[in-house]
């Protein structure tokens, strides 16, 4: 196990680490040190101030997609995984409904992002619908090619993975502390606020965890449904190893690897995993 | 040393007689089995069809293996890995990186049977009637040949030694939705016309959409460049200020990066107005939805592609890519290209392998006598209908520029990622 991890894992990682402090030209590497990687990304970041240069504004705007991407799969996940956990009580309903979640993930991705502009274009079934019922006379051309287009297709995408751990700590918790809440006479939203979401904790920082790292590192999602024309932390490491630049490319994943780790790192310090596994 | 050649003779001697023995038990002769032609062909999947590989087997019993991926993938392979190739198809500005890492064979111009017939595109720049073409960019006749076969930096003049033979090329330009503006478009400037605003694309590979982007900011008249197709840093920083404020202001729908990409932004009415490839058009158009390959007055954008050879093919291998290229440039591939709307290299050939009618239509300009059919049979264009932009003197004696890689291309890269995040 340490061997495959060290193999497949840390290795690959050491090299990505030390080829992002190389030098490059337009067809190779160059084995010598240089902060070159690392100090033309943040061109312009003091000299535009306040402006934002384009590291920082494209940072910005991957950790806001990510929050609200974020928020949007908790508040869906958790709801769906109280509703499975606690309101269908035959086992063989849970794993069917547990499984109807599932279906985002039976199309591929391309297929599914071309599936968007049929429903959101502005020819789209949405459009045709609000003109005919006559609650816009133009079509809304901000629900493709948007912050809110790629919001929708990731929420759509990654709830599923804030479902899965929330259910899984749902189950867990015994059923008797729920009765005893109720026999202490204790509301509904009293017993969730103070017993099933403490006790939800590990299931929702995992979840969390799986949406953060993804959708941090996502540029094709992004890509697709913004039209190429939003941001995106991995969409610049993508452009950099396109023209052949291994070195800026890598010293990219290594900060955006290292801001995603920060982010884990604080969710860790909310609630300890380890202990509550 | 000499132990190890023994074993390995032993070996094959142990081999043949295996072959030989499985050769009397079926009755196929054992040395074919040695002699199978095989070629890993590494290129885009636009010129990967399989009716061309199907009957260069049929000519030449020459089998083809082919290893598609995207044009950056490509050229990222090629640095990587150069023994997983044998014959590489790529465009001529990705030479630039290709030839200086010493990946790339140079070819005997005396062992290409259609050489001399390739089009002075090619090789002066120029048309077959001596009319000077646009050369700004990464034009063939700067990249084309090489000081000596194992050199990695390009002659000035043409030499014997040569980095790419040419295969396939064509003119590019804007696409537009005739039906949905309703008027005639002329110029490139009709990109940032803000009446399009929200329903422009451009393309998102930095290396060609830089060049539309210059055609565009001459054509509105803010700048006249001494070479588009090699900017400096003042230049591409004005380039991107333009496209940037465009950008701000709502003017693109969506960039794109693939042909399909395009062909859906096109056909659903997201975009009326964007740059586009030939085939892409065809494909709309195919879809009963009016699209037009808009001649500009500017002028157009174009590329060319064509087969290198890998390094690492050396001995009975090479011959066999020799006989390959030679092969591609007989005609049968060279008609099957200009079918789809590209043109061939070699344009003798091509024409004998076409009808009359077809000539006419896709090469003269001319009205189209019958039915226009691509080469896989479904049905282009009705009999009539004339080809946008006319006669291929009309269409590449208008070449402004050429797709490129520029002396710049790592900060016009760092300043395209700018502009997308703007």
């Amino acid at each position: 196990m340490m061997f495959i991890f060290a193999v497949f894992f840390i290795l690959p990682l050491c090299f990505v680490v030390i080829v992002s402090f190389w030098d490059y030209n337009e067809y190779e590497m160059i084995p010598s040190f240089t902060t070159r990687g690392y100090y033309e990304s943040f061109e312009g970041c003091l000299t535009k101030l306040p402006e934002l240069c384009t590291m920082l504004a494209t940072y910005v705007k991957t950790v806001k997609l990510c929050l609200i991407v974020w928020l949007f799969t908790f508040l869906i996940g958790f709801t769906v995984a109280y509703f499975l956990a606690f309101h269908v009580r035959s086992k063989t309903w849970q794993i069917a409904l547990s499984l109807l979640c599932t279906i985002p993930f039976w199309t591929s991705n391309v297929i599914r992002m071309i599936a968007w502009i049929p429903l959101l274009g502005r020819n789209g079934l949405v459009n045709n619908g609000l003109i005919d019922l006559g609650i816009t006379q133009q079509p809304v051309e901000w629900l493709l090619y948007s912050e809110f287009s790629i919001c929708l297709a990731l929420v759509h995408l990654f709830t599923f993975f804030m479902i899965v751990p929330i259910f899984n700590s749902m189950m867990r918790i015994d059923r008797r502390l729920l009765e005893a809440a109720y026999d202490a006479g204790a509301s509904d939203w009293q017993t969730l606020w103070n017993i099933i979401i403490p006790l939800c904790k590990p299931g929702i920082v995992i979840g969390s965890i799986f949406v953060i790292t993804i959708v941090m590192g996502d540029f094709i999602t992004i890509g697709v449904m913004g039209g190429q024309q939003v941001a995106a932390a991995g969409k610049i490491i993508e452009t950099r190893l396109n023209a052949l630049q291994f070195p800026a490319a890598a010293a990219n994943a290594v900060m955006l690897l290292g801001i995603t780790f920060l982010i884990i790192v604080m969710l860790n310090r909310l609630v300890d995993i380890r202990k509550e596994l | 040393m000499i132990k190890k050649k023994i074993s390995r003779r032993n070996l094959f001697k142990a081999g043949a007689g295996v072959a030989l023995g499985s050769g009397m038990i079926t009755g196929f002769p054992a040395v074919h089995a040695g002699e199978e032609k095989v070629l890993r062909y590494l290129g885009t999947a636009v010129n990967q069809a399989d009716a061309i590989s199907k009957k260069l087997f049929d000519d030449t019993g020459i089998k083809i293996e082919y290893i598609s991926a995207t044009t950056d993938d490509v050229t990222k392979r090629v640095i990587t890995q150069p023994n997983s190739f044998d014959i590489l198809d790529t465009e001529y500005f990705s030479l630039k990186k290709l030839v200086p890492s010493g990946n790339i064979l140079g070819l005997d111009a005396k062992k290409i049977k259609e050489f001399d017939n390739i089009t002075p595109i090619f090789t002066k720049g120029e048309l077959p009637s001596g009319k000077k073409i646009g050369d700004q960019g990464t034009a063939p006749k700067k990249v084309m040949f090489l000081e000596a076969a194992d050199s990695t930096t390009f002659a000035k003049e043409p030499t014997q030694w040569v980095t790419l033979i040419p295969t396939v090329y064509n003119a590019d330009t804007l696409g537009i939705r005739p039906d949905l503006i309703k008027r005639p478009i002329t110029s490139w400037a009709e990109l940032l016309n803000p009446e399009f605003k929200g329903k422009a694309s451009i393309l998102n590979i930095p290396s060609i959409g830089i060049m539309d982007a210059a055609m565009v900011v001459e054509a509105i008249g803010k700048y006249k460049y001494p070479d588009k197709g090699n900017m400096t840093k003042e230049e591409i920083d004005m380039t991107m200020a333009v496209m940037t404020e465009a950008k701000k202001s709502g003017q693109f729908r969506a960039f794109w990066k693939d042909f399909n990409e395009s062909v859906n932004l096109m056909s659903s009415g997201e975009t009326v107005i964007q740059s586009m490839w030939s085939p892409a058009v065809t494909k709309v158009r195919s879809m009963g939805i009016a699209c037009t390959f808009q001649p500009l007055k500017e002028g157009y954008r174009s590329w060319a592609s064509g087969f290198c050879v890998s390094k690492a093919t050396t001995g009975p291998k090479l011959d066999i890519a020799y006989e390959f290229v030679n092969w591609f440039l007989s005609g049968f591939a060279g008609a099957y290209l200009n079918r789809q709307g590209y043109y061939s290299a070699v344009l003798p050939t091509a024409k004998a392998a076409m009808e009359p009618y077809e000539w006419a239509y896709w090469m003269d300009g001319k009205p189209a006598e019958k039915d226009i059919k691509a080469p896989d049979g479904t049905l282009l264009e009705k009999a009539g209908a004339v080809r946008d932009g006319g006669s291929y003197d009309d269409r590449m004696g208008n070449v402004a520029c050429w797709n490129a890689v520029m002396d710049e291309n790592d900060y016009m890269v760092r300043k395209w990622n700018e502009f997308i995040a703007a």
